[in-house]
């Protein structure tokens, strides 16, 4: 009896072991494989995502009162900050120019801050741009595309609505109509403002 | 789980043996798996061990486990991932087609209503879609599987063979012959001289086994461990750390922050340096040369300094930079620093300054009355000028066109500059304007007494260089060693095993092969030259 009785823990034992040993291979393999699907679908991971707080930068800002100095994104903390990512050269950017100047003093009022992020080469530019549509919100000169790149811009223009709490409430490939930038402008109005 | 003891050894098999291990009898109810049944010769893949996925079910593990061991569904998903493969050449990939268009608008356009299709099913992407993805990693899985699944039966089968076999096992085998009354001393001459090849003899009750190469049987599984690295090198390259691959575009004189070292290292371009054969210097191309309408280029160079920015936290801002590196970048020699090295990959010419000059506009012979040069990466907006001019730059348009009438800017890259610019002649306070480009000098209201013409320009290159980590590629070439390994290893030899069998007043010889059958009934015949030993017959070739 005892013979066989030891024969069979060892067969049980074995068998454990087998199944195990299958366990962990094939989680380890499906786990790398729902790796690779991920990462490739996520793309580059750096991309600020809805949700996401925004990071902080330093620019220089081109126009208006703080004309010709580097601003940071915090200076705008406790704000809700539209970051507009634009350039000259890019017709749908121009488009939605006049909408954001439009409601720009009602909201500015309202604690509503416009931050538009140019990437092009050379100021002379922008400042004939500025003066063509009569912006005054502060407009950022990102000649190195280095804050573009840490927003993970694609395309132009790409808007992110912030709220005063700094987080990333909505991301906004393309031009904006009048009245879904004002949908967005009030996401993001601070509440006692 | 049962098992079962042969009837001839009383060795005790695994569930699903077709073949004793010990003995090689084959056991009566399994000879369906290998198909035994209705032939003369024994099928000998694995020598007849129990392929475990053949033979049993029972947990979800076991199942899933079961499913990847098995070859059919490993040769289904390699003919899939063929057919996808196929694909995805019917139209070329996006990363092949021109960066400055829509892919959709490309495709349909090139391609008609098949290319769309082809766009909108993402075809245009295929070889790193997640189905395709997942194809390759399942056909991982699959390699994984079933080669464990194969290579421990096997290794248990061929480690416990002992060198006496029953009957069935050798008159069963490809190559046999049975020598009545064989003289002693021609066993001990055959023995001898399989001993001088290199086979090893093992002897148990006057039977021997004579074997060499039977490390070549692992060759398949060598081959599959370096396909696995290969594809865990591959997987890897989705880990940032492990691989970068970006570009990017420095004029001269100008400082960037190299893409994908998050502004720790910058890049300053000194030089670019763009060279052409010449006939004279190059003599012995001088015949080549003259074929060619277009001069051939024999260099481009990037010489650069690489900095390190101390203040890399706060993005945008100014950067505090440290000389670490001076190098000059040369197609196939780049310039490394931290694992990263910088290629010469492309460049092209723009603008960097044009200058103009003032004359009368009734002048016939264009005296210049003043000149200024307007510096395109910086555009000043007054000129004080000789002779009282002034000139202010109203618009400036880097890369000028018209749309609808009203002068526009393509891109932001001086590729076709214009300029408004409002001129105060010495004596007047009202400006006249003008509009200034190449090949365009327009004068805004036709009544301009003073117009302005372009005197020259300089041109100045932007070098393209890509910026490459790769950590995966000493894991890529390790799985590639060890998968020639693998393939010379299971190739350049093969398995041979003789059995020698003394039955009653008889010698039988049986031998089997993994590959080559003329070479081994060969050499056993030279081993067998001048004895009365009866040379084995190939019983395939009888049939």
């Amino acid at each position: 009896m005892g013979k066989i009785e030891e024969a069979n823990n060892k067969k049980q034992k074995k068998k454990r072991k087998r199944l195990l040993f299958r366990s962990i291979l094939l989680a380890i393999m499906f786990g790398a494989l729902l790796f690779a699907v991920i990462s490739s679908l996520s793309g580059d991971s750096k991309q600020v995502e809805v949700g996401d707080q925004a990071p902080n930068f330093q620019l220089k800002q081109v126009n208006g009162e703080n004309g010709g100095q580097a601003v940071t994104f915090e200076q705008f903390k406790g704000k809700g900050i539209m970051l507009n990512f634009w350039a000259t050269w890019c017709p749908p950017c121009e488009a939605e120019m006049p909408y954001m100047q439009s409601l720009y003093p009602e909201y500015k009022e309202k604690g509503v801050e416009i931050l538009a992020v140019s990437s092009d080469d050379t100021e002379k530019v922008i400042h004939d741009f500025i003066d063509k549509h009569d912006l005054t919100f502060p407009v950022l000169h990102d000649k190195k595309e280095e804050v573009f790149n840490q927003y993970g811009v694609l395309s132009y223009p790409t808007s992110l609505f912030i709220n005063p709490e700094g987080e990333v409430v909505e991301i906004v490939e393309g031009p904006l109509t009048l009245e879904r930038l004002e949908e967005y402008f009030q996401q993001i109005v601070p509440e006692n403002g | 789980m049962k098992r079962i003891v042969c009837e001839a050894c009383g060795h005790s098999n695994a569930e699903g043996t077709v073949l004793c291990q010990s003995c090689g009898k084959p056991i009566e109810k399994n000879q369906h798996i290998d198909g035994n049944e209705k032939t003369k010769l024994l099928n000998m893949r694995y020598d007849g061990s129990a392929r475990r996925s053949q033979t049993y079910n029972k947990s979800f593990v076991d199942k899933i486990w079961n499913f990847f061991s098995s070859v059919k569904v490993g040769v289904w998903l390699i003919v899939l991932t063929l057919l996808a493969s196929a694909l995805g050449t019917i139209f070329p990939q996006e990363m092949y087609i021109p960066q400055d268009v829509q892919p959709l608008d490309h495709y349909r356009e090139q391609y008609g209503i098949a290319g769309q299709i082809y766009y909108q099913l993402g075809l245009h992407n295929l070889y790193s879609s997640w189905w395709y993805m997942i194809l390759i990693a399942l056909i991982g899985i699959s390699i994984v599987v079933a080669s464990i699944d194969r290579v421990v039966p096997l290794y248990k089968a061929l480690k416990m063979q002992k060198p006496k076999r029953h009957e069935t096992f050798l008159k069963r085998q490809r190559l046999f012959s049975q020598t009545n009354q064989p003289s002693l001393n021609d066993k001990e001459k055959f023995l001898e001289r399989l001993k001088s090849k290199r086979y090893k003899l093992t002897e148990e009750d006057g039977h021997i086994l004579a074997e060499k190469g039977r490390f070549t049987r692992w060759g398949p599984y060598v081959n599959h461990l370096g396909l696995i690295i290969f594809l865990i090198g591959a997987l890897l390259r989705f880990v940032p750390f492990m691989y970068i691959d970006e570009f990017v575009w420095v004029r001269e004189g100008e400082t960037l922050p190299i893409k994908g070292t998050e502004r720790e290292y910058y890049i300053e371009n000194n030089d670019f340096i763009f060279e052409t054969y010449d006939e004279e210097e190059d003599r012995k191309f001088a015949e080549a040369l003259q074929n060619q309408s277009a001069p051939v280029a024999s260099n481009y160079q990037t010489d650069a300094v690489i900095y390190r920015n101390h203040e890399a936290e706060l993005v945008g801002a100014e950067p505090d930079l440290e000389k670490v590196k001076e190098g000059s970048i040369r197609v196939n020699h780049p310039l490394k620093i931290d694992g990263f090295s910088l290629y010469q990959s492309s460049y092209q010419s723009e603008f960097s300054t044009m200058s103009f000059y003032i004359h009368e506009t009734d002048d016939k012979d264009e005296q210049e009355l003043a000149n200024f040069t307007v510096d395109l990466s910086n555009p000043v907006n007054h000129y004080e000028l000789d002779n009282g001019f002034e000139v202010e730059l109203v618009r400036y348009m880097p890369d000028y066109y018209l749309d609808d009438g009203e002068p526009k800017s393509k891109t932001d890259y001086p590729n076709n500059p214009a300029f408004v610019f409002a001129v105060y002649p010495p004596d007047a306070s009202e400006p006249e304007y003008s509009f200034a480009g190449i090949g365009r000098n327009i004068d805004a209201t036709g009544e301009n007494d003073y117009k302005i013409a372009l005197n020259g320009f300089d041109v100045q290159y932007v070098t393209g260089l890509a910026v490459k980590r790769d950590y995966t590629l000493p894991i890529l070439m390790i799985g590639g060693l060890i998968f020639m390994i693998g393939v010379v290893q299971g190739l350049y030899w093969q398995h041979r095993r003789i059995w020698i069998h003394p039955k009653g007043n008889e010698l039988w010889v049986a031998a089997h092969t993994n590959k080559n059958w003329y070479g081994l009934k060969r050499e056993i015949d030279t081993l067998m030259e001048d004895t009365s030993l009866i040379r084995v017959v190939d019983q395939q070739e009888q049939k």
